[in-house]
């Protein structure tokens, strides 16, 4: 079989496409889980909202995209610290299945309320106009709005990792998912950083709602297939580290990138087909600890 | 560890003579339903959703594993089934057999994978495998995609009762459900039902006593995957049609919400609890995606305030067993 | 909890047992509109089929000679299983005698299946597939508006006798997208064109994107949208982006309604092509029923042909009704009557309901004006060919429908 190259490569961006999403989203999930010992199973909804918001800055206040970016997570993250007071605070102490299921049921109330006013098919969200049209690259066409979202969630990506990872704040936060008493006996307040923490994870899933508002508009059901996908991410990367959640997003977008031009009948499947191999090889996840 | 379910009833003040006169009273119940004039079509299928649940209940109630990705089992009976009656046509009761094999032979494969993480990670494994499960049917062949397979014939059980009159189907329905149900009965009661409960309280411990839990844990899944299967083929026979309805993952969560609303390791609650979300979505059905939104607001209420479910709130008052 | 379950019988039974005696001969009638009433047809059938049954039933003139008739809507959201569990429900309890409109083709079939068993009426305007008054037809389903094999006939031989003699197909994994393919790839063989390949994608998809890759690398003159609603609204708007019409190959929409032009702009529409059976702007009938329909709607949109369809569908049914002088509440006996009647009204004009339910009319080829041309909102088409009733509907010789092998 002949690889016809700008296919190969536009197939490829496809999928880079998708890999920031998983990227965004599962950090996003690590980062949660790492706090609250919560899988937030409203994450996809989280992200959903925050395409909408995009959507009613631009519909309601004439704000474009460019602010959409700053606002809709930030707007989000408040949204998603506020449920993290009242209802999942309430969960410390009990099985962690039980955040599954509130996180489940949120998810359920917030996409059907959406869905009751913007019914199941898609609202159009425009390219901003400083991002519209294409270049050719001579080997494909790259449409430049899609280059942008694959470089700006890298971007985000990283500078998350390094907030954790290479900061003082990250390093209480770190040290606080370890062993929060004693984070507690140094003065710092453990609540609150969870509530934060709850929110920095919604806002990255927000951030993600409004990158992908111009490619796949702004649909009700838009983040609920996509966070099983995640799932299965996650379970293939493991929820050990940061690092591990981002480049597992991007790889399994790229797999499936070329799934889709070398077997596109298997493009839907292929992620779950990974997790199961890597499940059979190291339970554990490419990353993770055992649980 | 702690677990989904209330121990708050030690083992020894279980009644068996209570459990008992509330089987007896559901059976009577259920056997004079058509003489009421209520919409059978409705009835049968809560019982279909009941055997579900009841199913389901069996391995996260009693086994501790919360399957995110039961309605695979639902899908796989019923295409099976359904493909069966209509493209080989056979009788019912063959039909009913290919889907459980379908639906067990399932159980066995996703089960070797699923049980090798616990907790969170069981839940969104067996929630991915249910996605690969779906994604294959929508473009099997067999399964028609979207368009489901349709029309099929109910046929003749055992070639003397017609399955096409709706009272003879009813009973038919209510014969497959209580044998399911018993069967789960007789499962947590027995030794292996003993077994799993005190995996479900502390694994280590079982694991210190000799207990290979790992097959323990197979087994439940599989037989609770089995059971699923069940009620998938007998839905068929209700609802005629077998689509990717039954094995999306939000037909997974009404089975999560359908036990929890009923209460978790309790004996009839699966049943009371599917009846109730069934009522819901009936009675709600002109309200659009409110019916989802009610359903969300459920489950968060059961989770912050009514963990033990309906029954086992009863149970827990009454100080009995149900 | 055998409490909870008896107190909740009991309103079951309450609910339920108020089933109405409504038996033979009798001039009470229930319509139950079908449709996506919130997703990516809703547009084209959704609550204006309603406005359009309502209109149907004041128009009839029969409530004013004592009849009573009612109309209950549902949304089967695109899923046949939920959409026959309702229209069940509907005929059992609800003593339903007419299932109207019923858009996406495996909703539609699904539906088929049940009137016949239930000796019910399916009225079916939205739908595509011309598998119903093939393979699949039922002496209980007359199929009123259009099908595949007229799109095929309109827009695919349009579009293969002007030049575009290799396809590409992005097909809606489903009945519908299914009987467009293969009736357009029937049209296009037939006159010298081939097809080079085909895509399926998932029935409300919003990323078109790497499917339009796979047709734009197929190097296809022509890419066949076998799909409709939101979803070829997506595509047309996701292939711009893509450089796909500027690279030189040409879009056919198979299946546009006004709403989706609507929902693109002219900007984007402008020199598409497209088959209907009905615009509002062809002649003083049509704008006439448009203008009050219009009126009626809350977005204040022009009526697409299938909510058009859902009207003059049961229009023809209440002559019948009139006919016969009451409801014989007998499926198959009112459908026959209705056969024997040609159908005629301000909005398709003359036709008649063949022996294998397809009821024939014109139909239309149409292009899509330029934002210059158009004079202001809705006014979006201009008339290219009348395709005469008997080329746009399979001949009778050529129906498979075991109808008519007596």
């Amino acid at each position: 079989m002949s690889i016809n190259l700008q296919a190969l490569s536009a197939q490829l961006l496809v999928g880079l496409i998708n890999g920031s999403f998983y990227a965004l989203l599962s950090l996003g999930l690590a980062v949660i889980f790492g706090m609250l010992n919560i899988i937030n199973f409203a994450h996809g909804a989280l992200y959903m909202m925050g395409a909408f918001c995009a959507y009613f800055l631009l519909n309601g206040l004439g704000l474009s995209y460019w602010p959409a970016l700053i606002i809709a997570p930030i707007a989000v993250g408040i949204f998603g610290m506020i449920l993290e007071r009242t209802m999942l605070k309430w969960l410390t102490g009990l099985d962690h299945l039980y955040g599954l299921l509130l996180t489940f049921g949120l998810a359920l109330i917030i996409q059907g309320i959406f869905q009751n006013y913007f019914g199941s098919s898609g609202l159009p969200y425009a390219i901003p106009d400083q991002l519209k049209g294409g270049m050719n690259l001579g080997f494909m066409f790259l449409p430049i709005y899609r280059g942008w979202v694959v470089i700006f969630s890298l971007v985000v990506c990283l500078l998350t990792w390094y907030l954790i990872e290479r900061t003082q704040l990250g390093a209480y936060l770190r040290a606080a998912t370890e062993n929060p008493t004693l984070v507690r006996a140094f003065g710092i307040n453990v609540p609150r950083m969870i509530t934060l923490t709850y929110g920095l994870g919604v806002g990255l899933a927000a951030l993600a709602g409004v990158l992908s508002a111009p490619i796949n508009q702004v649909r009700p059901l838009m983040g609920s297939d996509l966070i099983i996908v995640v799932f299965a991410v996650v379970v293939i990367g493991g929820m050990g580290s940061i690092m591990g959640s981002i480049i597992t997003g991007f790889s399994l977008g790229i797999i499936e990138g070329l799934t889709k031009y070398f077997y596109p009948e298997a493009s839907n499947t292929v992620v779950f087909v990974l997790m199961v191999l890597v499940l059979l090889v190291k339970p554990a996840g490419l990353t993770g600890r055992a649980t | 560890m702690s677990a989904l379910t209330d121990d708050s009833i030690p083992t020894a003040r279980r009644s068996y003579s209570d459990e008992m006169v509330a089987f007896v009273l559901m059976t009577a119940l259920l056997v004079v339903v058509p003489f009421t004039g209520v919409y059978p079509f409705f009835v049968m299928q809560g019982l279909c959703f009941a055997l579900l649940a009841c199913a389901f209940n069996l391995l996260v109630g009693y086994g501790g594993l919360l399957s995110f990705g039961h309605a695979m089992f639902l899908g796989t009976a019923g295409y099976f089934t359904a493909h069966a009656l209509k493209v080989w046509g056979v009788s019912p009761e063959l039909g009913i057999i290919v889907g459980i094999l379908g639906a067990a032979g399932l159980a066995v494969i996703t089960g070797l994978i699923a049980i090798r993480r616990l907790g969170i990670y069981f839940a969104m494994i067996t929630l991915a495998l249910s996605q690969l499960v779906y994604f294959i049917y929508l473009q099997t062949p067999f399964t028609h995609g979207e368009d489901g397979i349709q029309g099929i014939p109910q046929g003749k059980m055992f070639g003397i009762f017609d399955l096409s009159q709706p009272t003879t189907l009813y009973y038919v329905i209510l014969i497959g459900f209580l044998l399911g149900f018993l069967l789960i009965y007789r499962a947590i009661n027995s030794p292996f039902g003993e077994v799993l409960k005190s995996i479900r309280e502390n694994e280590q411990r079982a694991i210190s006593l000799g207990y290979k839990t790992d097959q323990y844990k197979l087994l439940a899944y599989i037989l609770s995957g089995t059971l699923a299967g069940f009620a998938g083929s007998l839905k068929v026979f209700v609802a005629q049609n077998a689509s990717l309805t039954d094995v999306h993952w939000t037909m997974s969560g009404e089975i999560v919400l359908m036990t929890l609303v009923g209460g978790l390791g309790t004996v009839f609650g699966p049943v009371v609890g599917a009846f109730v979300i069934i009522a819901m979505q009936q009675y709600l059905a002109g309200f659009g995606q409110w019916v989802t939104v009610i359903q969300g607001l459920v489950f968060v209420v059961c989770v912050l305030t009514f963990r033990r479910g309906i029954i086992g709130e009863l149970a827990h008052y009454f100080r009995r067993s149900l | 909890m055998n409490k909870k379950i008896a107190a909740f019988l009991l309103g079951t039974t309450v609910a339920f047992g108020a089933i109405s005696g409504a038996m033979a001969g009798d001039k009470v009638v229930k319509i139950g509109v079908l449709n996506d009433q919130s997703g990516l047809y809703a547009d084209l059938a959704g609550p204006g089929s309603v406005i359009a049954a309502q209109m149907a039933i004041e128009d009839s003139g029969l409530t004013k000679k004592g009849w009573k008739i009612d109309v209950i809507s549902g949304d089967h959201q695109n899923k046949p299983d939920i959409g026959v569990n309702l229209a069940r429900q509907w005929i059992d309890v609800d003593k339903v005698d007419v299932i109207a409109d019923v858009p996406t083709s495996s909703v539609a079939l699904a539906v088929n299946n049940l009137v016949k068993e239930k000796n019910s009426i399916l009225l079916d305007s939205g739908a595509g597939t011309s598998d119903l008054t093939n393979s699949q037809c039922t002496p209980n389903t007359i199929h009123w508006t259009y099908d595949t094999y007229t799109l095929a006939h309109g827009t695919g031989s349009a579009l293969t006798k002007s030049g575009g003699n290799t396809w590409f197909f992005l097909t809606a994994d489903y009945a519908f997208g299914t009987a467009l393919e293969r009736d357009t790839t029937a049209a296009v063989n037939a006159l010298g064109g081939k097809v080079v390949g085909s895509v399926k994608h998932p029935l409300n998809t919003a990323d078109f994107s790497s499917f339009l890759l796979q047709a734009q690398a197929s190097k296809a003159k022509v890419i066949g949208l076998a799909n409709a609603g939101g979803d070829t609204v997506n595509s047309i708007k996701q292939a711009s982006e893509f450089g796909i019409v500027k690279g030189g190959q040409k879009l056919a929409a198979l299946l546009m309604f006004i709403s989706d032009v609507h929902a693109l702009g002219l900007n984007v529409a402008n020199g598409l092509n497209m088959t209907e059976t009905f615009y509002w702007d062809l002649n003083d009938g049509t704008r006439a029923f448009s203008k009050r329909f219009q009126e009626r709607m809350k977005n204040k949109a022009m009526p697409t042909m299938v909510q058009a369809g859902v009207y003059s569908s049961l229009i023809h049914y209440f002559k019948t009704l009139d006919k016969l002088g009451e409801n014989p509440h007998d499926g198959a006996k009112v459908v026959a009557a209705m056969k024997e009647i040609p159908s005629d009204d301000p909005l398709f004009g003359k036709g008649k309901i063949e022996p294998n339910g397809r009821n024939i009319h014109d139909a239309y080829l149409f292009e899509v004006k330029s934002t210059s041309e158009s004079k202001g909102p809705w006014d979006y088409y201009k008339l290219v060919a009348t395709i005469p009733a008997s080329e746009a509907f399979t001949p009778l010789d050529k129906s498979t429908c075991p109808l008519l092998k007596k």
